[in-house]
């Protein structure tokens, strides 16, 4: 465990040490604060927990963006500098390598997630929305956040560079995004199975409307297990290239 | 002491090394030479347990590189060629960080970070950001995160390569010291300086072992002679006389300002330092003084070049 916190905390420091971290963290922030602004706070009476489901809604989807455009450093950044070598000659196993790096994008994403709080905390002094409400929402998208998370340290891991990395991870995000959009054109049983694997609509509305989704939380865990393990097989399988 | 048993390396069905077998003591030096693509670089990273091997073992008092691995690579110092660092640290952050890495506990690497610090001469620069250091000190950084856990095992990839002169003579003294307390295996391609660090060679080519022992060693096998210059004071006859004594052949000589002759000629057995010292004691014999001599091309080149190309 104390591998995994120690290249988390490395990680994290180059997040918030280096001029990239705050660049995307602003960005997303603004892009966070304009949507929000602009399809939330319609010039159109509303009611307050309506504005607070597309506060999450639109939160979701800069929280995937921040996601991919954090993650594609982990590895490919480190391959590209050579500094790979220092997580491959020590004694830390791939899985601690992977973990260790997956908990600083989650760190990373704690705090975008934090920093956005002021726009649902304002809804609720002047509207009708409870503070579980607003957690359950947070909980969501911290389960999207760390999907997202996920696939970017795959393709991270996998990739030889930053720029192929962010596209795989924006690739195969924007699939799972999609994926609601599919399952409306298609037949089953493939209707079903694109139904389920979206990231949006059936796992994440319920706790945009407040109510703790069992089936959604197992579906972003078990993504982000799935694309863990993926991450952990190619960094074992380049071991043995 | 590193043991390395039938060692075999292929890249798809590409060989890179095939066969490696050697053992390296504890507290020995030695270095890894061989041409481009003579499997120098698979080995170092198969021995820093970057790599599986496709066959063979390898083993660090004990410890196997496939069945413990964790505890093979926590014996294990690694400096690539380009040292792997984070230029937003600091130094002496840095250190601090690789060592916890390879597995020590916080207050034992803080305990520590002085005297590495120190034997990496970087005392001066430990609070300096690694971004603003120079290549030279760079190096010395990549020294210390590979050493800073007491590894059984050094392992230097061009150590020296970009260094400027002063820099190489403090790098040579940072890899005296460290052969104190760790067995150091260097790869170079600056044979002088594989010569004057190590206290044995393992030449490879086509990967595989084609010779491995002291520079004497390796020089008595490989034969063949040597082209020396001396700058002598002395008739011609004499310098003549001493040549012929010390079996020298080709001998060229040339007049020189201030009464000085320079002699080019030929020794047999290139390396043995023997052939040297019966030349100037024949000179000396022979009533010539002897202001300087050295070997027209370096002696290790001559060794390496005669060894690859008998191998090949």
């Amino acid at each position: 465990m104390s591998g995994i916190w120690l290249i988390a905390r490395r990680d994290f420091s180059a997040f918030v040490n280096t001029l990239w971290g705050w660049v995307i963290l602003s960005l997303a922030l603004l892009i966070d604060g304009l949507l929000f602004n602009a399809f939330a706070l319609t010039s159109t009476a509303r009611y307050s927990a309506e504005v607070l489901t597309d506060f999450f809604l639109i939160t979701g989807g800069v929280a995937l963006f921040a996601a991919v455009a954090i993650t594609m450093r982990l590895f490919a950044e480190e391959r590209q500098t050579g500094t790979i070598v220092l997580l491959e000659s020590s004694p830390l196993s791939e899985v601690q390598s992977v973990l260790g790096k997956y908990l600083s994008g989650l760190m990373f994403l704690g705090l975008f997630l934090a920093l956005t709080s002021f726009m649902p905390a304002m809804v609720m002094v002047n509207g009708k929305v409870s503070a579980e409400e607003i957690g359950v929402g947070y909980l969501g998208l911290f389960l999207l956040g760390s999907a997202g998370i996920a696939i970017g340290t795959w393709a991270s891991a996998i990739s030889r560079n930053q720029l192929i990395a962010l596209v795989i991870a924006a690739a195969v995000t924007l699939f799972f995004v999609m994926c609601w959009m599919l399952s409306r054109v298609l037949d089953a049983p493939f209707k079903g199975l694109f139904a389920y694997m979206a990231f949006f609509d059936k796992h994440l509305s319920p706790f945009q409307e407040g109510r703790i989704n069992t089936e959604g939380i197992v579906f972003f865990v078990s993504v982000s297990f799935a694309f863990l393990l993926l991450a952990t097989r190619s960094l074992i399988a380049r071991r043995w290239e | 002491m590193i043991t390395v048993e039938g060692l075999s390396h292929y890249y798809g069905d590409r060989r890179a090394v095939e066969g490696l077998s050697f053992t390296i003591q504890q507290n020995e030096c030695v270095g890894l030479l061989g041409l481009n693509g003579a499997g120098k670089s698979t080995t170092m990273k198969v021995l820093a347990g970057l790599l599986v091997p496709t066959g063979g073992t390898v083993t660090i008092d004990g410890a196997d590189l496939v069945s413990s691995g964790a505890q093979f690579r926590s014996r294990i110092g690694y400096l690539p060629e380009d040292p792997p660092l984070y230029k937003e640290m600091t130094v002496r952050e840095f250190v601090l960080y690789c060592g916890q890495l390879k597995g020590m506990p916080r207050a034992a690497v803080a305990a520590r970070l002085d005297e590495v610090i120190a034997l990496a001469q970087l005392t001066a620069r430990q609070h300096q950001l690694i971004g603003e250091l120079s290549h030279g000190y760079r190096k010395r950084c990549g020294i210390a995160q590979a050493i800073i856990h007491k590894p059984s095992v050094v392992i230097l990839d061009e150590p020296i390569s970009g260094l400027d002169p002063k820099q190489i003579v403090e790098m040579r003294q940072v890899i005296r010291n460290l052969a104190k307390d760790a067995t150091v295996i260097i790869s170079s391609h600056i044979l002088s300086e594989i010569s004057e660090t190590c206290d044995r060679l393992i030449v490879l080519n086509g990967g595989k072992i084609v010779a491995a022992g002291t520079e004497a060693e390796l020089a008595a096998r490989a034969g063949g002679s040597a082209r020396v210059t001396a700058l002598l004071r002395g008739s011609a006859e004499a310098i003549q006389r001493a040549c012929t004594t010390a079996r020298a052949t080709n001998i060229e000589l040339r007049e020189e300002a201030g009464g000085l002759t320079r002699a080019h000629v030929t020794l047999a057995s290139a390396g043995a330092e023997d052939a040297k010292e019966v030349l100037v004691a024949a000179l000396v014999n022979n009533g010539v003084g002897v202001r300087r001599i050295v070997e027209d091309d370096g002696e290790l080149e001559q060794i390496f070049l005669g060894l690859t190309k008998e191998a090949s």
